[in-house]
């Protein structure tokens, strides 16, 4: 008997354990998931979006799933506001969503599930839940995926993502006119390509206004890991630095680091400005209200056909964050002139000549790689210290 | 870049990141002293980092947080007690399960928690100490817990080795049989014991989350409970050597961060791995002595007559 119980309480707290995990959450309240726009042309899809027509007439389901929380303040908080802005602007439009969902066969058992439950349109946030997707949709042919960031779409599994390397850049400028030390940090999660992009964008940028202006990159080798990006960004401001940018999940450790020891931060993914500190500069952030809107009437209209959509600030999937209060005018002029200068096509960042690290050249002079050759990037630009783990 | 600059900077990092895993140690090796592994300690860090941060978010208090995150830590393992001890359940079964258990259920109390700021603990220098060049960086520039950790050491080791309580929790761990015969009650001290454990791995949790990150998000330690449960081992349960497993460990994520400013590349996956492998060295090497430290109940089933 005795032994009976004992298993039994075992099975029994270890189902408790497992289910508390992967417990599907209630919706929280968010004051305007689809602001703030940062840009004309994010108003403008907007605007256009409610000239097609009465939007309540469009009824589905959405399925979303997020690789971690979506209250990180990070890459699955602005994929999360993109699911509220849907909601906001199409009145009969349901959504759900799982969090923490691995990039594994775990991923196709919640789309699944997402499915039968109702679920006609699938949004796969994360890079790593492609090939999940792909099985699934096998599966279910009437339902339309919207993969974010996959580099290869099929007739069922579209891909969309946000040029927001140029958002790095023009981050980068306002960084490089802030620092004394002329020495910047990048705390960066993998070495995958679309990591090294904005690297290397962020130093282009600060290296445009400022000669001298250095990027010293550390890998965490985690998306987010909170005790690493703590321990990473106290390493990089007892070397000197004085601001300090990311590539995390979870930008918030790296965030009061800056914080508390004194030193200026640059956002990414989201607007963190509310919970940075008095020197927060500015910020990459994703837009993904109108853009993930306007997929979904399209895929209703029934005229989406799943492609490789890469869109920048120019047609407002990115923009800067909100300029914290001790950035100076100057700054945020630079900044938002190499942003304007983006959008009106006068800049483009990663025109060449663009020099590696070693000296050779990555990028030949007047070429112009698109964003499909740039996320292929494996290299650093000349200006950043670091190496890329091999 | 100086050498000495160079060496302050990893050490003063050591100190920094070994914090958490310290406590966690030093908990787990006077719980194993009794014979009793919790290999759930990564879920009584979980439970103290998450129930820290709701406190110290609802009060404003970050000693507050760290108290409730302790007993947080502590309760949750009275759970491993009471299979262990009361049911006679296999430890590394129930250890497990309690790993599970606390961090499901962290992930569902702490979900609206993850974007709260705190205010927690700052660092405090030390006055005159924090100026000694050299040594007043890397020891007397932390946070409150951080020292209060350090100073644990000694405490523990005086506890365990000149006092009347540590060798009753001692012979607990070597001979439940000799320790009931002389008068002990060896499922009582176990209990203590773990509760003790279970504390220390909540008040290092309060650390990750109230002093060192200030920031909560699920499954924040990410293996550091687990880590520490190997430098219980590496430390051959003595509380000193422990402390300088947990040291070690902390300079391997150091310097690995360190280097990586500098330019240097080594494979953040590869340090990652440094704690196992150097838990997996020494038993190779030191497996007779390991042997010889280990207590000898450690493991085992509790039963009737114990």
């Amino acid at each position: 008997m005795k032994r009976f119980m004992r298993t039994h309480l075992l099975v029994f707290l270890l189902i408790i354990g497992l289910f508390s995990q992967a417990v599907i959450a209630q919706d929280a309240e968010e004051p305007d998931p689809c602001g703030p726009l940062g840009s004309e042309a994010a108003a403008e899809m907007l605007t256009a979006l409610s000239a097609t027509g009465d939007l309540s007439t469009y009824t589905a389901k959405i399925g979303f799933i997020f690789v971690g929380p979506v209250d990180d303040f990070g890459y699955n908080y602005a994929a999360n506001q993109g699911r509220l802005c849907i909601e906001k602007l199409l009145p009969n439009v349901e959504t759900i969503y799982a969090e923490n969902v691995p990039e594994n066969a775990e991923a196709e058992r919640t789309m699944e599930q997402m499915i039968r439950s109702g679920a006609n349109l699938i949004f796969p946030t994360s890079y790593g839940h492609y090939d999940p997707a792909l099985s699934v949709s096998e599966k279910f042919p009437d339902v339309t995926f919207f993969h974010m960031g996959g580099l290869e779409p099929t007739e069922k599994v579209g891909s969309f993502f946000g040029e927001i390397w140029q958002m790095e850049y023009a981050s980068g400028v306002a960084a490089g006119l802030t620092t004394e030390s002329n020495k910047l940090g990048f705390i960066a999660a993998f070495p995958i390509p679309q990591v090294l992009l904005n690297i290397n964008a962020f130093e282009l940028g600060a290296k445009s206004v400022n000669p001298d202006a250095t990027t010293t990159v550390v890998f965490s080798g985690n998306w987010c890991d909170p005790a690493v990006l703590a321990e990473a960004a106290n390493s990089l401001v007892d070397q000197g630095i004085d601001v300090l940018t990311q590539h995390q999940d979870c930008p918030k450790p790296v965030l009061e680091v800056a914080d508390r020891r004194g030193i200026w931060s640059v956002g990414y993914h989201a607007d963190a400005s509310s919970v940075a500190g008095e020197k927060w500069i500015t910020g990459s952030r994703w837009v993904w209200g109108p853009l993930m809107s306007q997929l979904v009437v399209e895929a209703l209209d029934g005229t989406y056909v799943p492609e490789l959509l890469r869109v920048g600030v120019a047609e407002g999937a990115v923009a800067l964050s909100e300029f914290g209060p001790g950035v100076t005018d100057e700054v945020k002029e630079a900044a938002e002139a190499a942003r304007d200068a983006i959008i009106s096509g006068e800049l483009y960042p990663f025109e060449g000549p663009i020099l590696a690290q070693d000296g050779s050249v990555a990028i030949a002079e007047g070429e112009k790689p698109d964003t499909p050759t740039l996320e292929t990037t494996d290299y650093l630009v000349e200006g950043v210290v670091g190496t890329i783990p091999q | 870049m100086d050498p000495i600059m160079f060496i302050q900077f990893v050490l003063t990092g050591a100190f920094r990141s070994a914090t958490p895993v310290l406590f966690t140690t030093l908990g787990q090796t006077v719980n194993e002293k009794t014979g009793v592994a919790n290999l759930g300690a990564e879920g009584c860090m979980l439970m103290g980092a998450c129930v820290g941060f709701i406190v110290t978010v609802q009060t404003g208090s970050g000693w507050l947080g760290a108290i409730a995150g302790a007993l947080a830590g502590g309760v949750l393992s009275l759970l491993h007690g009471y299979l262990v001890i009361n049911c006679g359940a296999n430890q590394l079964a129930s250890g497990l399960t309690l790993m599970f258990l606390g961090l499901g259920l962290t992930a569902l109390i702490g979900r609206p928690y993850v974007s709260q700021q705190i205010t927690g603990f700052d660092v405090v220098p030390i006055p005159i100490l924090s100026d000694i060049p050299f040594i007043g960086p890397i020891l007397f520039r932390h946070d409150v817990l951080t020292y209060l950790a350090y100073l644990l050491v000694p405490a523990i080791w005086f506890f365990l080795y000149r006092t009347r309580w540590g060798l009753s929790l001692r012979a607990v761990g070597e001979s439940r049989i000799a320790a009931f015969s002389t008068g002990r009650n060896p499922a009582l001290i176990a209990y203590a014991a773990v509760f003790f454990g279970g504390m220390m791995a909540g008040l290092g949790g309060a650390q990750l989350s109230l002093a060192y990150t200030h920031f909560w998000v699920e499954g924040m330690t990410q293996g550091a409970g687990f880590i520490a449960v190997a430098l219980v081992i590496f430390g051959m349960w003595h509380p000193v050597r422990a402390a300088a497993g947990a040291l070690l460990y902390g300079g391997a994520v150091s310097l690995q961060l360190q280097l990586q400013t500098l330019g240097v590349g080594i494979s953040p996956f590869f340090l990652q791995m440094l704690p196992y492998v150097l838990t997996l060295a020494i038993l190779l090497v030191w497996a007779r002595a390991s042997n010889r430290a280990m207590p000898a109940e450690l493991g085992r089933v509790f039963t009737r007559q114990t």
